[in-house]
């Protein structure tokens, strides 16, 4: 039996316990090293498991067991740099670890105080090495709130959580009156985090004050391609969420929750379940927790791969075992939503920020941010950028700096084209609005929206009329059928921007889309459908040239769609190598005839022959001397 | 339920009880069907209706609205090619084309001799290490047109 924490005195005692073990932990006085690894998706893919198991190996081997520990911690964020090693209490920072490094450094770091340097970040402006992570660019502009200790504590382990400030909000929460935490959160000015951005508060208050069973739902359903911050939050620090769910709970008073997560997130379950069952062993789930009276459980159901479970409605149906198919409203979920009674949805980052206004008070949570968007907003950076990954930053921060300054522009020397957010409900936002602030109300204005904080950076080799398409085949395979103008609209619009980038678009399309565009958004039961149309609207607003380069020139300035390039070969850049003609599986590359060798070059150069050529691209990644080209 | 072998019956009977004090368990119900078997078929949704009382033609309509239920069998090595935005504009379409080209089925299909099914998924939350595909569970972070037929080398071989 783990030890039992039931009152406030005994949370307050295991708090300073535990925040003591970590401040050791982090600042040496416990005369130990730690060694800890990041076990996000990204890093785990990059087998940081393996690594792990390996350090703990050669650690017993050098028998450095009393000294050093080896743990796994949440994402760190910077996914493309990854796997990340650290090491406390120095606070050093291994990027990109294979598990052949691992002798090197327990050898280098741990036994001879010598840090690797060949496995530190360098910046790529300055050229410099930068052992700590506080002093790399990408972490300079954050500010961590919904990520609250994701990087830093072990997911599995209650104590570090304890040790980190989990529950302080809690037990706050739970001496006050429930109205007052309902106000707190008002006063907070926290808005969903899951894309609509409807004042946290406010969703609360609609709950009625009523007997009967209610209900909180946390919708971690996490479906926009691009987006993965709630899989961070869950898998980096799933105790912030349900203690955010539990505050939530308590304010609308509810006695049970239920996570929906996605059945494609299996690690962030699991550590969901690990967390829940020790604080059930605790007694920090269940009834009377702490002693205040406040009864709460919760329960985890999955997802089964629909895209539109993530509309609140939709995924209440889903719990309840039924096709996920979104309801009418009238009457929302706060008055009948799961089982016929009262419920509230929120958003995992929702509720991951909950804890921390509780914790310092709505007015610091206020301070951050803009006027009518308060606090931070976590953004899953990917795309066409150099530094790939999670950040989250003050709501404010303008897109400039998101991607230049903690993206590190975009690689390769290529031209930044546009950035989209806000997923398949999102648009396209370009050059000209690189000095918006990025707020929920601003976004919008500029013909996007915020989203869940998806945000894809895109270059000069992107088509967007491709982009466009991309979503649109995305909405009409989720689309959930019930109401004709998405299912059907949403059908009509893909069978015309597949046209246009097949090269068969005529002017006319193009008002056509337009006028389909406005009555699917108009006419749709739920969020999937009104918003569906935003890609194409705001490509057509930003890139209509392109979309007229497609129809009337039969070009595709970006040279993406299929119909509408070609590859060629540079004879003169040609070697006559044949490796190209080797991997070609249509057989479409020869020997020019008559026979010519450029300049330089010792053997006959080669051809594309256009009418066998499928397109594959399978030559250029094979020629080593550049001379294969779209055009 | 003549195609059902005994063994079978007994252990979806047993997936149905696990959830015999939940409200509304179908969706636990056949997730655990679709994990532990790979499939859906009829005769087993008949049973579970059996089992649990809820009609066959709403276990059907749960079954074939949700992506990971499936009423066919999938293959041995089941091949998952992340479509989501961040890998769509990194070449993930040209990487899943590979595997198309090379295994001789379309997404969604599974090969004659049932050792690959190929799936086009939607956004795995991998956006970091773009374009990912996942075999079996497994994540291979960056992929590349030219690293698709060793991957499926190894898979043919059984080593991974």
């Amino acid at each position: 039996m783990s030890e039992q924490i039931r009152t406030f005195a005994e949370l307050e005692e295991k708090q300073s316990a535990c925040t003591k073990c970590m401040d050791e932990k982090f600042s040496g006085k416990d005369g130990k090293r730690h060694v800890v690894l990041c076990g996000g998706t990204g890093c785990l893919s990059s087998h940081s498991d393996k690594i792990r198991e390996k350090f703990s190996e050669v650690v017993k081997e050098k028998g450095l067991e009393d000294k050093v520990t080896v743990n796994q911690v949440g994402c760190f964020g910077f996914c493309s740099q990854g796997p990340f090693v650290k090491i406390y209490p120095e606070d050093t920072l291994y990027r990109m670890v294979k598990i052949e490094d691992v002798e090197e450094i327990v050898e280098s770091d741990l036994i001879n105080g010598t840090v690797v340097e060949r496995l530190l970040y360098v910046d790529p402006q300055t050229k410099e090495k930068i052992t700590k992570q506080d002093d790399i660019e990408f972490y300079k502009k954050q500010m961590r709130i919904a990520l609250h200790a994701c990087g830093q504590i072990d997911p599995e382990n209650i104590d570090e959580a304890l040790g980190a400030g989990a529950f302080v909000g809690l037990a706050k929460a739970l001496k006050m009156d429930r109205k007052a935490v309902i106000q707190e959160v008002l006063d907070s000015g926290l808005r969903g985090r899951g894309g609509a951005g409807f004042p946290t508060g406010r969703k609360w208050s609609f709950v009625p004050d009523t007997d009967e069973p209610k209900y909180l739902v946390c919708n971690g359903d996490e479906g926009d391609p691009g987006a993965f911050m709630d899989r961070s939050i869950l898998e980096g620090n799933p105790f912030s969420v349900i203690e955010g769910m539990m505050i939530g709970g308590y304010a609308i008073g509810a006695e049970n929750g239920y996570f929906y997560v996605r059945a494609e997130y299996p690690i962030a379950v699991k550590r969901l379940q690990i967390a829940i069952k020790a604080m059930e062993e605790c007694g920090l789930l269940g009834d009377d927790i702490l002693g205040s009276g406040f009864n709460f459980r919760v329960h985890i159901r999955l997802g089964a791969g629909a895209f539109v479970c993530g509309e609140e409605t939709a995924l209440l149906n889903s719990i309840e075992g039924k096709r996920g198919m979104p309801r009418p409203r009238p009457p929302f979920p706060a008055i009948k939503g799961l089982w016929g009674h009262p419920t509230c949805v929120n958003n995992v980052e929702t509720l991951a920020t909950v804890p921390y206004i509780m914790r310092e008070g709505a007015a610091k949570f206020a301070s951050i941010g803009t006027e009518k968007s308060k606090g931070t907003k976590v953004f899953a950076l990917g795309g066409k950028i150099n530094n790939v990954g999670l950040v989250e930053v003050p709501m404010g921060t303008t897109l400039r700096e998101l991607i230049y300054d903690i993206g590190g522009g975009i690689p390769n020397g290529k031209e930044f084209k546009a950035i989209q957010t806000g997923g398949p409900s999102g648009g396209c936002l370009t050059a000209k609005n690189l000095d918006t602030q990025i707020d929920y109300d601003n976004l919008i204005a500029a013909g996007s929206m915020m989203g869940s904080g998806g945000a894809i950076v895109m270059d000069e080799d992107n088509c967007m009329v491709d982009v466009a398409k991309f979503y649109m085949e995305f909405i009409c395979d989720e689309s959930c059928g019930k109401c004709s103008p998405c299912r059907i609209g949403t059908k009509r619009m893909l069978e015309i921007l597949t046209k246009i980038t097949e090269g068969k678009g005529t002017m006319q399309d193009l008002e056509d889309l337009k006028e389909l565009a406005v009555n699917v958004k108009t006419n749709s039961l739920c969020g999937l459908g009104q918003t569906a149309p935003n890609p194409i609207l705001s490509t057509m607003n930003s890139f209509m040239d392109e979309y007229i380069a497609h129809i009337q020139d039969k070009k595709c300035p970006a040279h993406v769609c299929k119909n509408l390039m070609s590859y060629v070969i540079d004879k003169d850049k040609c070697f006559g190598c044949k490796m190209c003609q080797k991997g070609c599986p249509a057989n479409a590359i020869h020997v020019i005839e008559p026979e010519y060798i450029g300049e330089g070059k010792k053997l006959p150069a080669m051809y594309i022959d256009a009418n066998a050529c499928v397109k594959c691209g399978a030559c250029i990644a094979t020629c080593k001397f550049g001379a294969i080209s779209k055009q | 339920m003549a195609h059902l072998q005994q063994s079978a019956v007994k252990q979806i009977e047993e997936i149905c009880d696990r959830y015999k004090d939940e409200d509304t368990p179908l969706m636990m119900i056949l997730s655990d069907i679709q994990k532990e078997y790979g499939y859906i078929p009829l005769e087993v949704q008949e049973l579970v209706s059996e089992k649990t009382g809820i009609g066959v033609a709403e276990i059907y309509g749960v079954v074939t609205f949700y992506s990971f239920f499936s009423l066919k069998p999938k293959g041995k090595n089941v091949v998952g090619c992340c479509l989501g935005t961040a890998c769509y504009v990194k070449g993930a379409q040209q990487v899943i084309d590979k595997f198309s080209e090379i295994l001789g089925i379309k997404p969604g299909e599974t090969s004659e001799d049932g050792m690959f099914t190929l799936d086009a998924l939607r956004c795995i939350g991998a956006c970091g290490i773009a374009p990912a595909v996942q075999i079996n569970g497994t994540v291979y972070p960056k992929m590349s047109v030219d690293k698709v037929a060793p991957l499926i080398e190894q898979y043919k071989g059984g080593q991974a």
